[in-house]
Order: structure tokens, then sequence, then C-alpha cells
């Protein structure tokens, strides 16, 4: 979530125009597996299609002089088969059974699949009937199906498949189910609802929209599915036996093998092939549509741009964090390095509050997480130098980091329930944090933190942070527990080693004013007993007139005006301090005039006072 | 005064829960307001407090489970789909999220025409409203043919609020428009919001949990707690001088941004805490 977050910062302060998004096929034929497998494809199709005038003979022709005879044979290109049949012909014909098969079977299912998910995802007392419906769909065994059901489809393989689509639909049902109950939560489809759209315009409009993408990907496989199916079922002799397909070729092939191998050899050969590319194809079109999946974020050490040297400027003794020149950047799609933060310098004395304002895209948390040595692999710090107690953290390999967070600099996040891993216990999350810190009395930590000892002060710091009932609430999953007492139990970990710096990154935004005031009232009070500094990362003036000694006020990547917290609130220097001083909606400031109804009953008064004085 | 256009008595709404024969929950429990022409309600409380659930019944999205909702005088709690999709020429909605509100695959003018083509509007008036609504809310005409991820929060949100006038309503609901907005442009939004309000006559139930959101743009505040109302009244006297004690921690709990202030108000609460 940090991650995220940071990234969509990184993206508003980049200035450069942002890259025209180009369509789905324009990126497709720059791919090359789309454009290999894609030609191949095309030549296939071409080549069923145009089967009758390449190919001298009809699939279904004997030659009886020429049985087996072999590749080169003057109007047999590939040769005959065991009946004389030309090989050509039938590979093309092949081509053609393959091509209405899939198109039979892909069509059923996704006609059935696409109007029962829509149906299902949508409504949702009808969720219950349709996915009961398609996991019944879903147990039947497919191949044993089709085959008992000859009678039924006389053994046209056009029939089979229409069959077949209806044993495909499950797949395309629970993509486009679970697409739709996504989408239908959105609040746009609310807003849709409100305006007076009918149910069947939205889901055209609005859902149908967003589940194409990956019922196309879908479609592809299914497509390759189908071609497969059907060659097995010949291959099996599933079938009318006039009809040429892959899987008869294959089956008369493995008869002749001793004789003639190229007859097995050609239809392998064409269908592998064949169900390669659509495969790969899928592939490339899934890439294509919804983008390369994006890679787990691991952090490691902070990633320098090439011959970046910490800056050796002079140091300064009463600091206990120096950040001078600070410089971090994001590479663009282009591959130019963006700055987004732009030479940022800042002085922190032992206890003392900071406060880091600035809006969306301002770079305050880039700054922070700088600081902290865990910005996002694409990031990459550009010049400055970020010292704690004289030592420097820029160019720090990642053990010496974390020998530093937890014990020197610890962190509390924004969003306190995507930082609990809701699988562990509270108690498990405090547990692992102090023992990673090796917090604890001194004689505990030689040369590890106990299990118990570990428990022993997670209850403390339970109980320190003002949670009524430790003990519960060290046994209770993070859904258990309310955003602000989540919070609580993210300080108490944040705090465990007794930190000398605690970075807060928005620490009381995602909560309710009465929980943000405690929370507040908690970090000053821990602050004063453990003579911890803070930085306090926010957008909000009235938790930074609350909280802290000084503020830096962060625009574009850069801090425009520093101060003591009284002096920027009294006499601001810069205009965009001024300009964010005066956006304070002012407390004093309540609405005065009136509301029409008021306005009309007040003239309606006036009217009959006026006629009552002229009669 | 005159007659309200929306009055709630007695107003219930509950969420169903998943399961065979599982009986909804209850979110609000029985609250009374009334809105008048032009007017703002403010209604201010905490997460989970069922003030967003109350917008959602007004607009027919939440189930009611008790209670009324009058409009202009009619009955609407119960309303079949068919009256639902009449009332969307009179109450529309903005939402808290700028960026979930607005379908991510449609153009602007799309998504600002579909109202009106729902409506039965023809496309040349409803392409002439657009442009009418976009010079409105004070973005520019070329916007009607880009998409909403090409705008900054700030910009989205007075899209939704073009979209929500559209249709010229009697009521907006307002549910945490400027919540997600930086400083800055949440007060022009606001100021949007309110001029807005003076040409059209528009009333809003402007849902917040910020009391200076309140304070600016409402004539008079709800204050709810687990889904009941606790006060109700002038936003002056309510967010002045509140008499209920939850209304006292909730207005003294929000940081003033003054350092000195804020000083005092902190000691004021620390005093009402060692009091209780």
């Amino acid at each position: 979530m940090a991650i995220e977050s940071l990234l969509d910062e990184v993206e508003s302060v980049t200035e450069e125009p942002i890259e025209v998004r180009r369509g789905v096929f324009y990126r497709l034929i720059r791919d090359p597996q789309a454009v290999i497998t894609g030609t191949i494809l095309v030549l296939f199709v071409l080549g069923g299609l145009l089967a009758n005038v390449i190919a001298q003979h009809g699939p279904n022709f004997v030659d009886f002089w020429n049985v087996n005879s072999p590749v080169g044979t003057p109007g047999f290109p590939l040769g005959t088969d065991g009946q004389g049949r030309d090989v050509l012909a039938r590979l093309l014909h092949s081509i053609n059974t393959a091509l209405v098969s899939a198109l039979i079977a892909a069509s059923i299912a996704l006609v059935v699949g696409i109007t029962f998910g829509l149906i299902g995802g949508y409504f949702r007392r009808l969720h219950g009937v349709t996915d009961w419906l398609f996991s019944i769909i879903m147990t039947f065994p497919g191949i044993l199906l089709l085959i008992v059901l000859m009678p039924i489809t006389r053994g046209d393989f056009r029939w089979t498949m229409f069959v077949f689509g209806f044993l495909m639909s499950p797949a395309v049902f629970r993509i486009v189910r679970n697409q739709t109950i996504g989408v239908a939560r959105e609040l746009y489809v609310d807003a849709a609802k409100v305006s007076g759209v009918t149910h069947t315009r939205i889901l055209f409009k609005h859902i149908l929209s967003v589940v194409r993408g990956p019922v196309i990907i879908a479609t592809a496989f299914l497509t390759g599915t189908a071609i497969n199916t059907q060659a097995g079922l010949a291959f099996l002799g599933v079938g009318s036996l006039e009809i040429p397909s892959f899987g008869a070729m294959i089956s008369d092939g493995f008869q002749n093998l001793r004789a003639m191998p190229t007859q097995y050899l050609w239809p392998t050969l064409t269908l592998g092939v064949f169900s390669a590319s659509i495969v790969l194809f899928g592939n490339a079109l899934r890439d294509t549509i919804e983008g390369a999946r994006p890679k787990p974020q691991k952090i490691t050490a902070t990633a320098m741009v090439d011959g970046f040297s910490a800056e050796a400027g002079p140091a300064d003794e009463k600091a206990l964090l120096q950040v001078r020149d600070l410089g971090i950047a994001y590479k663009s799609p282009a591959g130019v390095l963006n700055e987004v933060v732009k030479g940022v310098s800042l002085n922190l004395a032992p206890g003392e509050t900071l406060g880091l304002i600035g809006e969306s895209g301002s770079g305050k948390t880039q700054t922070a997480f700088g600081v902290l040595g865990v910005l996002p692999n694409e990031a990459k710090v550009t010049r400055g130098s970020v010292r704690i107690d004289g030592n420097e953290l820029l160019g720090a390999d990642e053990p010496t980091m974390r020998a530093l967070r937890g014990s020197t600099i610890a962190y509390v996040p924004q969003e306190p329930m995507s930082n609990l891993d809701p699988v562990y216990k509270i108690g498990h999350h405090l547990v692992e944090r102090i023992r990673a810190a090796g917090a604890g009395p001194k004689e505990l930590t030689n040369p590890k933190v106990s299990k118990a000892a570990a428990k022993h002060l997670a209850l403390e710091l339970l109980e320190r942070v003002g949670i009524p009932d430790p003990g519960r609430t060290f046994n209770s999953y993070p859904h258990e527990i309310s955003g602000g007492m989540a919070q609580r139990v993210l300080i108490a970990g944040a705090v465990a080693g007794k930190p000398k710096i605690l970075i807060a990154d928005e620490p009381t935004t995602a909560l309710d004013v009465t929980v943000q005031a405690e929370i507040l009232d908690l970090i000053r009070d821990l602050q004063a007993e453990m003579n911890m500094a803070v930085i306090m990362v926010t957008h909000n003036f009235g938790v930074v007139a609350d909280i802290c000694d000084r503020i830096a006020v962060m625009q574009r990547g850069e801090i425009v005006e520093e101060g003591i917290i009284r002096e920027v609130f009294a006499n601001p220097q810069h205009e965009y301090t001024k300009m964010l001083l005066d956006s304070i909606l002012d407390e004093d400031t309540i609405r005065q005039d009136p509301p029409r109804s008021v306005i009309k009953v007040k003239a309606a008064q006036v009217i009959a006072a006026l006629k009552e004085a002229s009669a | 005064m005159t007659a309200p256009i929306l009055a709630a008595k007695n107003l219930q709404v509950s969420y169903p829960v998943r399961g065979f024969m599982k009986k909804p929950i209850e979110i609000v429990h029985g609250v009374d307001f009334e809105i008048g022409e032009g007017e703002t309600l403010g209604i201010v409380g905490e997460s989970g407090s069922g003030k967003t659930t109350i917008g959602r019944a007004i607009l027919g999205l939440a189930m009611v489970s008790g209670g009324s909702i009058a409009f202009d005088g009619r009955d609407i709690s119960q309303a079949t789909p068919k009256i639902r999709r009449s009332l969307a020429k009179d109450i529309q909605v903005v939402f808290q999220d700028p960026y979930s509100s607005l379908n991510p695959s449609l153009m602007i003018g799309q998504i600002l025409a579909e109202p009106l083509t729902v409506q039965g509007w023809s496309r040349a008036d409803a392409t002439k409203r657009v442009l009418e609504l976009l010079d409105r809310v004070g973005l520019p005409r070329n916007a009607a043919a880009r998409l909403p991820r090409e705008f900054s929060g700030g910009q989205r949100q007075r899209i939704a609020i073009a979209r929500a006038l559209a249709l010229s309503p009697k009521l907006v609901i307002c549910d945490e428009p400027v919540s997600g907005l930086d400083l800055s442009t949440q007060a022009k939004v606001l100021d949007l919001f309110i001029e807005l309000q003076r040409e059209t006559g528009v009333a809003y139930m402007f849902i917040s949990h910020d009391l200076a959101v309140i304070r600016h743009i409402s004539h008079r505040v709800g204050v709810l707690y687990r889904g009941e109302m606790v006060e109700q009244g002038d936003t002056a006297e309510v967010t002045g001088e509140p008499r209920n004690p939850y209304t006292q921690r909730l207005v003294l709990a929000a940081p003033v941004a003054d350092p000195d202030r804020q000083a005092e108000r902190r000691a004021l609460r620390a005093q009402m805490f060692a009091a209780a």
C-alpha cells in the first residue's frame, strides 16, 4: 500500500506530459511474440480457406494407384496416406474443421458464460442459483459425456462442439462473474443507478466494458482447448470418418507409422504449431491488455545513481538527524531520471518534532522513505547525504540499515490495518518486532530476546499505549480490533526499541477526529518519556499546530519554507505557505446566507405586509 | 418555513447479511430530519455512525427497514425501480472518491451526457448542456473528449458535481465530497458548491466528518452517533455551544490550525476527560 501511494506521488510529481497510451492493437504489433504467432495463425487460416485452390485433390479423393506414396509425388506434394488420399489436402481441410470447431465451441461458451456471469455477478439474489448451476456443469466428465452423447450428436463434430461449448462455459462464467461483482461495487455504478440508468444499460455500458479484456484473453485459450478436444475425439474414432481432421489423420498415420512415418509427422506438427501459436498469442494478448504483472517488492539497500558519493559537508554537532541536499529520482518510461525530491535539507534535534507538510505530490513521503532507506526499487538517490549521529546512511548496506531501523529510527504508517498481516495475531506482530529490534532491558538482549521476555514487554507496551485489555488484544487478530487500536499497536511496535527518531507518515489521516486527538496525545507523551525526535509527515495544519515544534513546507519536491511553528503560522514568508494557510477553513466562518426557503418566506411576508399597507 | 422538500421520520436503515434466513443488521436506528428548499443540512459523524448509510437510503441504494422518507410530500422509502428512475431528475449524488465514481473507460462527455440521455434528451440538447455544465464548474470545453485519468482529484470532483447538476435536481446528497482533496482544492470546491446552491436553489445533504467543512457550508447541522441523531440545529449553535456530550467531544477533538488556540483546546479536552 505504501509503495503504491508512493508511486502515485511520483506520477503526480513528474512534470513532463504523460506519454500517450496507445491502443491495444498498436502495442500488440510491437510485441514480437504476438507478431510471430499471429502471422502463423493467419497463414493457417488462409491455408484452410484456400484449401481447394492449393491442393489438387479433395480431402476424400482416393487414388488407388498411389497408396503410401512419399513426399514429392507429382500431384501429391506431401504424399498420400494408406488409403491413397492426398495428405496436403487433408491437412488443409483439417484446419477448416479445427476452425469451425473452435468457432462453435467458443461462441457457445462465451454467450452462455457471459450472460450468466453478468446476471450472477450483478443481481445478488441470483448469485447462489447461477453458481450452483455452473458448479454442476463443471462436475461433468467432458470427453466421456461427448462420447456418451454420440447417438444424439450423430457423430457430427459440429454438434459435439456445440455441447462442448456448454462444458467450457463455466470458465467464462467464473471470470465474468468475479469481474462483475467487483465492478458492480464501484461508485460509478451507484452513480449511474442514481441517474436513473436501467440495469440492462448498466450491464452493457459500464460493466461489459471492464469485463471485456479478460474475456478476450480467455477466448484465445478456449479456442485452443476446443481444437485439441476435437482432435482428441477424432483420434479416438468418435465421429464421422468423412470429415478430415488432425485427430483422424494422426490416428491413420499411427497405424502406418512403420511404413510411412511422415504421415504421422505432418498432422502432429501442424496441430502442435497451431495450438502452441494460439496459446502463445493468448499470452501476448494478456500481457498487452493487462500489462506485465508487477514484480513483488523487496526492500533492499537504496539504489544510488552511478558514481554516487555522499556529500561530504561539515557535520552539524547538535543535529541528531541531518539531511543535506537529498535528491530522489524515478525513471520515466522514456528512461530519463525525474527528480521527485530536489535537494531537500533538514535538521532534527533530539526530542524535537518537525512537521513535514505538503499537498499530494509534494514529495513529503518520498523524503521520509528516503531517510528510512525503504524507497521502492525503482527509486534512485541522485545526490545528498543523510546522517544520524554523524554516520552516513546513504550507501550503507542493508544489514547496517536493518540494525538502525527499529532501534534508532522507527516508522508509523498511514494505514494501520494494511500494515498488519491479517493472518497473524497482534501478539505475534509485536513479539516479532521486539525480537527483531533487539529491544528490552539490556540483560535480555544478549544475545537475543527470549520469546517469553518479548511477550512480557509486548504486554507492557500495549498497556502503555492505552489499550484497555492488553491480554485480549495480544491474542486478537487485526480484523478484530478498530483502526485506532491498530494504530496504537503499530506505535507500540515502533517504540519497542526505544528509537531516537520516529517517522510518522500521516499517522492519523485514516482515523476519526476523536481518535486522532488521542493518538496525537499518545505520540506526544511517548516522545516526552523517551526523548524521541519525531518527523510528522502530514497535510493537516491542525495536526501540525497540535504537535510540532518546527515545520517544513514542501512543494514539488522542495522545501519552500522552514521555521519555528508559531513564526510560520503568524508570518509566513513564501507565497505557497501563504496560499496554504489561506485555504484553511477558518473555524469562525460559519455560513451566514439564508437558504432559499427562508428567503421565500421572508419575501412572502414582505409582500403580505405591503398588501396590507396598501389596502 | 415552507414545506420541506425532504423529510425523514423515524428512519431505520438495515444492511442484509449474507446467508440463509440471517437477520439484516440495523445501522440507522430511527432518525428524524428535514431539508428545506435551497438549504444545506450538514450531517457530521465518525466512521460507522451511519451518515453514509442515510445518504444511500435517500438515494435508494440502501434498504429502508422502517419509518419514512418523504420527498415533496411523497413517501419514497419503498419506491419501485420505475419511480426511482423518475426521481433521478430530482435527487442526485456526489460521492467521496472522485476516482471510483467516474467510469475510467468513458470520456467525460459520455459520463455527463448519460443522465440526460436516460431522461430522453436529444443528442444535440445533451451536448449543449454538457458544454454548459463544463463551463459552469470551471473546466475547459475540450474536457468532454478526454478520459477521467487525465484529470486531478479536484477536477474529477468538479466533473462529478457537473454530473449531479446535469438534470437541475432539487436535492444533492454530498457524501464527503471534499475529504479526498488537497487543502487548497478543498476550499475551491466548497465555494463552488455554495455558489451553485445560490444560483440554482438546490438543497444539499452534506455528509462529512470534518466540522470545519460542515460549518463552512451548512445552514443546519445534525450530529450522528452510532446510528442516532444526538443533536440537531442551527450550525452556529450546534458547533459553537454543543449541548450533547458527544458533540462536545467532537468539537474539542478537531485540531485548530493555530498553535496557541490548539494548546487551549487540548487543555479543555483534558479537563473534560478528567471530569468524566
